[in-house]
């Protein structure tokens, strides 16, 4: 029973990537510190903007105190896997469009996508992923009912989904520079509206719901894990979710194949 | 001087004018944030029977629309700017210009502003029909928020010009930078209208500059604020201005001389 030789490459190949980049940052010891300082010190102000809210009300748009304080875990930890592998890998690639320097990637042998997509790793963002779970947990001890293995099975499984999806929306965002000249500020954009996961996606109006859901897939990164988590899941969400990650999966690739026929490169 | 501002205005305009669809990135990932402020406060309001503290739905989207404004008019050249103009040498050649630097960056994002004025219009009229503001300034308010809106520029900007010196000192600056940010979120207004807070902490934001340059022009224009206060707040602003210039006439100095560059 051979395996499939080039999948086994592609696992290989993103292996190495990955190890080149914790060796990179494994240089820079004493960032760990720093970074850790920087997400204790978010979390703290999230917590203190929580406080405040919990001391005007006894529950946000039906979400009790340590309901959303598991929101907020969530949000802390897929921020950090997505400044960690995604948000790097993507931002590259809109700089590399704009300098001509894409070239380098596009020449070698190996699948174009998947190799923008392992080049850079922030091994030190993981700190978020850290104090994330850490007020993930405090959040689950609070909770009652207190949540079942089931609920962190659906948990683990959903969390996986929602951040291929997030992939697949920045893959798009970053493919969008073959066509715009300057989208330095697609991080800013991505960042400001990333902070609406902040919250379930459920106090929105309508309009916003909608747009956070399927425009950018906040809705399946952060609140469906956290209603799993938390016991609230509905398992139609689950249907739609899984499905719109697999329709994400193909469409992405399209913008990107598309992109790529666009592309000059500086020495073409 | 002011040949110089205008030069370096007009040549603001044109270039970010030539940008208009990045300068739209940029404004509607900004705008993200206080609209979750914004719906998360109406929210509660509306739980609590209609109003919290007496602030109704529609007089947050007044606070949160009217921030969106007076963020504009803060944002300000980013403290992490430094690292590259050290580290490219880009500071050796404005270092040998008969003016200090800093006139550049004012006039730069004075100039930046204006466009970001034009294009903010139709986002705030969108905001406007989406969530339906209860704003009645009287005249006087909006004089003084005509002012206030520069004042907060100018505080801000002069701050963290002088906060992205730290830089020539050393370059693991973010975590002081973050902590200083998330200081401004709590302390500014930016999060929450101050009214929200205890008396001790409204009390406490008095003595940080970033009160002034978030908070003041907001309550300036969406009230309740007496005549009085309108006043004492431009004066608090003055005040905060004259003590960053004097941070900076005290730190630019030392943070030169610890600079050198290739050929400098």
């Amino acid at each position: 029973m051979a395996a499939d030789p080039r999948r086994a490459g592609r696992i290989r190949l993103t292996g190495t990537f990955l190890r080149i980049g914790v060796m990179n940052e494994m240089q820079y010891r004493i960032n760990f510190f720093l970074q850790l300082v920087q997400s204790l010190l978010t979390v703290g102000t999230g917590l203190i903007i929580l406080a405040v809210v919990f001391s005007k009300t006894d529950d946000l748009g039906g979400w009790s105190r340590p309901q959303l304080l598991a929101v907020m875990g969530v949000f802390t930890l897929v921020g950090g896997v997505i400044r960690t592998f995604i948000q790097p890998n993507m931002q590259r690639v809109v700089n590399d469009v704009r300098e001509g320097k894409l070239d380098f990637a596009l020449t070698k042998p190996a699948d174009a996508q998947l190799l923008v997509s392992v080049r850079d790793v922030r091994f030190w963002q993981l700190t978020d992923v850290l104090v994330g779970l850490v007020v993930l947990i405090v959040a689950l001890v609070q909770l009652t009912p207190s949540s079942n293995w089931q609920d962190l099975v659906a948990f683990v499984a959903l969390l996986l989904s929602g951040l291929i999806s997030i992939y697949c929306f920045w893959l798009m965002l970053a493919s969008a520079s073959f066509w715009l000249v300057r989208i330095n500020e697609v991080q800013e954009l991505f960042d400001g509206l990333f902070r609406a996961g902040q919250y379930p996606v459920g106090i929105y109006p309508g309009w916003l719901r909608y747009g956070l859901t399927f425009i950018i897939p906040l809705a399946f990164a952060i609140t469906v894990p956290s209603e799993a988590v938390t016991g609230r899941l509905a398992w139609q969400s689950v249907v739609v979710m899984i499905g719109f990650t697999i329709v994400l999966l193909v469409v992405s690739r399209w913008c990107w194949k598309r992109g790529l026929r666009r592309y000059g490169g500086a020495s073409s | 001087m002011i040949p110089l501002y205008a030069a370096h205005m007009r040549q603001a305009v044109l270039t970010q004018f030539q940008y208009r669809a990045a300068n739209y990135f940029y404004m509607i990932g900004m705008i993200a944030e206080p609209v979750v402020y914004l719906v998360v406060w109406s929210t509660i309001a509306r739980a609590q029977g209609g109003s919290v503290d007496g602030l109704t739905p529609g007089d947050f989207a007044a606070y949160y629309i009217v921030w969106t404004l007076v963020r504009n008019m803060n944002i300000v050249l980013t403290p992490f700017a430094w690292e590259e103009r050290i580290k490219d040498g880009m500071l050796a050649g404005q270092l040998m210009k008969p003016v200090h630097p800093i006139h550049e960056d004012l006039a730069g994002f004075m100039g930046w502003k204006i466009v970001v004025l034009l294009l903010w219009i139709p986002i705030a009229a969108v905001l406007v029909v989406l969530f339906r503001p209860t704003l009645n300034p009287t005249l006087l308010q909006g004089v003084v928020f005509s002012f206030a809106i520069w004042g907060a520029y100018l505080i801000r900007a002069i701050m963290q010009w002088s906060l992205g010196l730290i830089t020539f000192w050393t370059t693991r600056v973010a975590a002081v930078f973050e902590a200083y940010y998330l200081s401004e979120m709590l302390l500014s207004g930016r999060v929450f209208p101050l009214v929200l807070m205890p008396k001790w902490f409204q009390t406490l934001t008095w003595y940080f500059p970033f009160r002034w340059s978030f908070s003041f022009p907001i309550v300036a224009l969406t009230g309740p604020i007496k005549n009085r206060d309108l006043f004492i707040g431009l004066g608090m602003q003055v005040a905060w201005t004259l003590v960053s210039i004097g941070i900076l006439y005290l730190v630019w100095p030392r943070a030169v001389r610890r600079f050198s560059s290739v050929g400098g």
